[in-house]
């Protein structure tokens, strides 16, 4: 390794936003025919590091050179010239524009759209991708559209490329092609750097792993002579316990009972199909399937924000007594202890308002508890203040707006504030959606904790991984319907995997 | 019977105004900036060719003039003057981030203001008895049809009868259609109005891009404002006349759910439309007429309904229209 003549070279990088050190001289060097994996909590500094070789932001301080040149990298453009494509975690494309369309976005020359569908087909067939170069990107899953935004970078001749937290948002399935198309292009002699916090992944995929902590570098090595726990000792700074805690459930009770849910959306598609299950008390009960299989509209029915078409969801408290949840309020759901949590791809979409702070963010679910026409402003603060120190949220204060924390954080701010409130049912979707390792953990022990103390939980996750580890049953969607329920221990990812994109898969045979 | 041969041209020299004051706000609202002083940028458009002209016209009789400066020096003045509104559009909400609809309902008002204000001074000046300026001579070149037009029966009636502008304001707006929609320009154009990060992250310049489009727009509607006076209104200027044509433009987008091409044949409708009140007998009833008068901005609120209940993503305005663009905004 060490002859090779490094594709990338970053000597002693500094990036400052304002007070904040986000890359502390860092030295990183990115080789040919290898698959570097760049691995750090939230906020170390990753994506910053990346984002100044692909053009968005401009180094501080460093140098970069690119096969030992020095170059300066001011614009995207320049990243583009010298062969370096940035895959970011938001997409980059345009809704109602073709594949082929976006991909030719910001070339130069003639518009000539038929030759571009050619070159994207030679591509695709090189390495064995499947795109459609007159589909909008509407029409497209997330999984299409991110494999736009790869032959976009290869387009443009990109042999350097960037994926920021490529699989955040892909089933197993869809997970394996993109891996199995990476290593292609690495056998092609393309540098690649792969961004994520799944640590079986990087096992899987990456030939070498660099490891950032607090905007500095920590150091790199070979994935063969590395392992899970010692990576994820070298990001956090001290040993951490990587299994997820399990704990018996503790004399289950049925606590709701859903049966033959049916819903359709505004539009008359059918989005839930006669699904039935309990959901007990003391105990999580996993929800897996392809996102967009129901997930959303299984939670928010149960939460009474969303139409039901026929069937019965019961709510049974702790003396036996039955109460039928569809047709009430809200309001009145949520003051029978039914909390609903849920992350949505953009983090601030549902349930908190970015512009308020920490402490105003805490009060949209108490402003209306007492009954002066003043709101009491003491109690969220010091709610908020608790979490902070809890969860860790790492803040400049309370009263900053939320907007301005970190994804993690805010995502800590919203689970934290619904498990404020004891609920006794507590539906939570993504709640780990794009956090790092430790964060992810502290969230994980936050839920068990309330599984202790008697929560029915319902817990909606894309990790297919982490569902197995954390949750008691299983529950799989396939296209609204109930593919099957699979008690979480001993349940087999491949199986679940399969459940997940037919239904009843092959778990049977 | 309904007249047909009498009321096309005058639905289209009615739409011609509206078809430049459209096409000049689509090609905006593509750069995703909702520019809402396009009535008043209309109004500045034709006072400042009103101003031109009434200086080249003054003390001269249509022999002194030169055909080509009549044409000239309104126009320029016109587009000089609709230009710099539309930079100082930009310059409030694209560089300072100023909020689009508050400047732009600002600009509507000044340019409405500046229009009569300065209309004032010049029926001052010109010391006429009637409360309007009229710019006969220049008014007749913008108005000189084809030689031949008249011996050409209904056919010349219906499409040779007009003045050079309404040619030009269709051939502009079908040039626009194929720019946005053929063009490299035009699909960097559309990405910025959807999407600026992605055309940022994509290496195009979108503040250049919006500078440019929302300029051009700016000029482009500038120039229905001097159709409207040296055409239509026969070279005569009355403050407020141009009445709601503006907004009336603006309903106009909507209805052709962004597309100028289909905004030629959408206009000439709104003409016809605004006009159809003298057409139908409707006797001594002034409430009716003013019903009729209501028919292009429901034409506009039934379109709205259609195109939202088919929720046909192509149908929907640029997805960051009004919203400002800063990149490091997160």
């Amino acid at each position: 390794m060490d002859n090779k003549i490094a594709a990338v070279t970053m000597r002693n990088i500094t990036k400052r936003f304002g007070p904040t050190l986000a890359n502390d001289k860092v030295w990183l060097n990115i080789y040919r025919g290898e698959i570097l994996a760049l691995l750090g909590e939230n906020g170390s500094g990753k994506t910053t590091l990346m984002n100044m070789l692909s053009g968005i932001y401009f180094p501080d301080e460093g140098e970069i050179a690119i096969d030992g040149k020095p170059v300066v990298i001011r614009s995207p453009k320049d990243a583009f010239a010298l062969g370096i494509g940035m895959i970011h975690q938001h997409f980059k494309l345009v809704d109602v524009l073709t594949a082929a369309e976006n991909i030719v976005l910001g070339l130069e020359g003639k518009l000539d759209l038929k030759t571009a569908a050619k070159k994207i087909r030679e591509i695709c067939d090189t390495y064995g991708f499947e795109v459609d170069p007159d589909q909008k990107i509407y029409d497209m899953s997330v999984s299409q559209k991110q494999t736009v935004e790869i032959v976009k970078v290869l387009y443009r001749g990109a042999d350097i490329l960037i994926l920021d937290e490529p699989t955040a948002v892909l089933t197993p399935q869809e997970t394996d092609k993109l891996f199995a198309v990476l290593r292609n292009m690495r056998d092609a002699g393309k540098a690649i750097v792969i961004i994520t916090h799944k640590m079986h992944e990087v096992e899987s995929l990456s030939d070498r792993v660099a490891v950032l902590r607090h905007g500095q570098f920590i150091g790199d090595m070979p994935t063969k002579s590395t392992n899970a726990q010692e990576m994820t000792n070298m990001m956090v700074g001290h040993p951490v316990v990587l299994n997820i805690d399990r704990p018996e459930p503790d004399d289950p009770k049925p606590r709701v009972e859903v049966r033959d849910l049916t819903v359709r959306d505004v539009e008359g598609t059918l989005k839930l199909d006669h699904v039935s299950f309990t959901a007990m008390s003391g105990e999580i009960l996993g929800i897996a399937g392809i996102s967009g299989s129901g997930q959303k509209e299984l939670l928010e029915a149960i939460a009474g924000l969303q139409p039901v078409e026929s069937g019965s969801i019961e709510y049974i408290a702790d003396n036996g007594q039955r109460e039928q949840l569809i047709g009430k309020d809200p309001l009145a759901i949520q003051e029978m202890g039914v909390a609903l949590s849920f992350v949505p791809e953009d983090r601030l979409g549902m349930g908190l308002v970015g512009n308020m702070d920490l402490g105003y963010n805490m009060m949209l679910r108490s402003y209306r508890s007492g009954k002066s026409v003043f709101t009491n402003r003491k109690a969220p603060y010091k709610l908020a203040r608790q979490m902070v120190d809890f969860l860790e949220i790492a803040t400049p204060s309370v009263e900053t707006p939320v907007r301005r924390l970190s994804g993690g954080n805010v995502q800590k701010v919203l689970v934290g504030r619904e498990i404020a409130n004891a609920p006794s049912v507590l539906l939570t979707a993504y709640a780990v959606r794009g956090l790092d390792i430790n964060s992810s953990y502290l969230i994980y022990d936050t839920i068990n904790a309330q599984k202790m103390r008697g929560v029915a939980v319902v817990y909606v996750g894309e990790d297919l991984d982490v569902l197995l580890e954390l949750c008691d049953r299983i529950l799989v969607l396939c296209g609204g319907k109930v593919s099957g329920i699979v008690p979480g221990r001993g349940a087999k990812k491949r199986d679940v995997g399969m459940m997940m994109t037919k239904l009843g898969g092959n778990a049977h045979e | 019977m309904f007249d047909f041969v009498s009321f096309i041209p005058r639905a289209v020299v009615q739409g011609i105004p509206l078809l430049l004051g459209s096409t000049g706000e689509t090609i905006t609202e593509k750069s995703g900036n909702l520019n809402l002083g396009i009535p008043g940028i209309m109004y500045v458009g034709g006072i400042c060719g009103v101003i031109g002209s009434f200086y080249y016209e003054a003390g001269k009789s249509a022999q002194e003039m030169n055909t080509a400066l009549t044409i000239l020096i309104p126009l320029s003045c016109c587009l000089l003057g609709s230009f710099l509104m539309g930079l100082l559009y930009c310059f409030l909400t694209v560089t300072l981030r100023a909020n689009q609809n508050v400047t732009g309902l600002a600009l509507t008002t000044f340019g409405v203001g500046f229009g009569n204000f300065f209309g004032g001074s010049l029926i001052k000046l010109s010391g006429s008895s009637l409360p309007s300026i009229i710019m006969t001579n220049t008014s007749n070149v913008f108005r000189r049809t084809l030689p031949f037009a008249d011996k050409t029966g209904v056919f010349g009636k219906l499409f040779l009868n007009y003045g050079f502008l309404a040619y030009a304001a269709v051939a502009i707006a079908l040039a626009a259609s194929y720019v946005l929609n053929h063009t490299r320009t035009g699909l960097h154009l559309r990405a910025v109005g959807e999407s600026p990060t992605t055309a940022d992250a994509a290496g195009i310049n979108v503040t250049r891009y919006k500078y440019v489009a929302t300029c051009l727009g700016a000029m482009i509607a500038g120039l229905g404002g001097l159709y409207y006076v040296m055409d239509y209104a026969c070279g005569v200027w009355t403050n407020d006349a141009f009445g709601d044509r503006g907004w009336l433009a603006i309903a106009l987008v909507i209805f052709t759910i962004w597309r100028p091409n289909v905004g030629v044949l959408a206009s000439f409708l709104f003409g016809g439309l605004y006009i159809l009140h003298m057409y139908i007998p409707s006797g001594m009833n002034l409430a009716v007429k003013e019903l009729y008068k209501m028919a292009p901005y429901v034409v506009t609120i039934i379109v709205l309904v259609i195109t939202s209940m088919r929720n046909k993503r192509e149908n929907q305005p640029p997805a960051s229209l009004g919203l400002p663009y800063f990149r490091e905004e997160r």
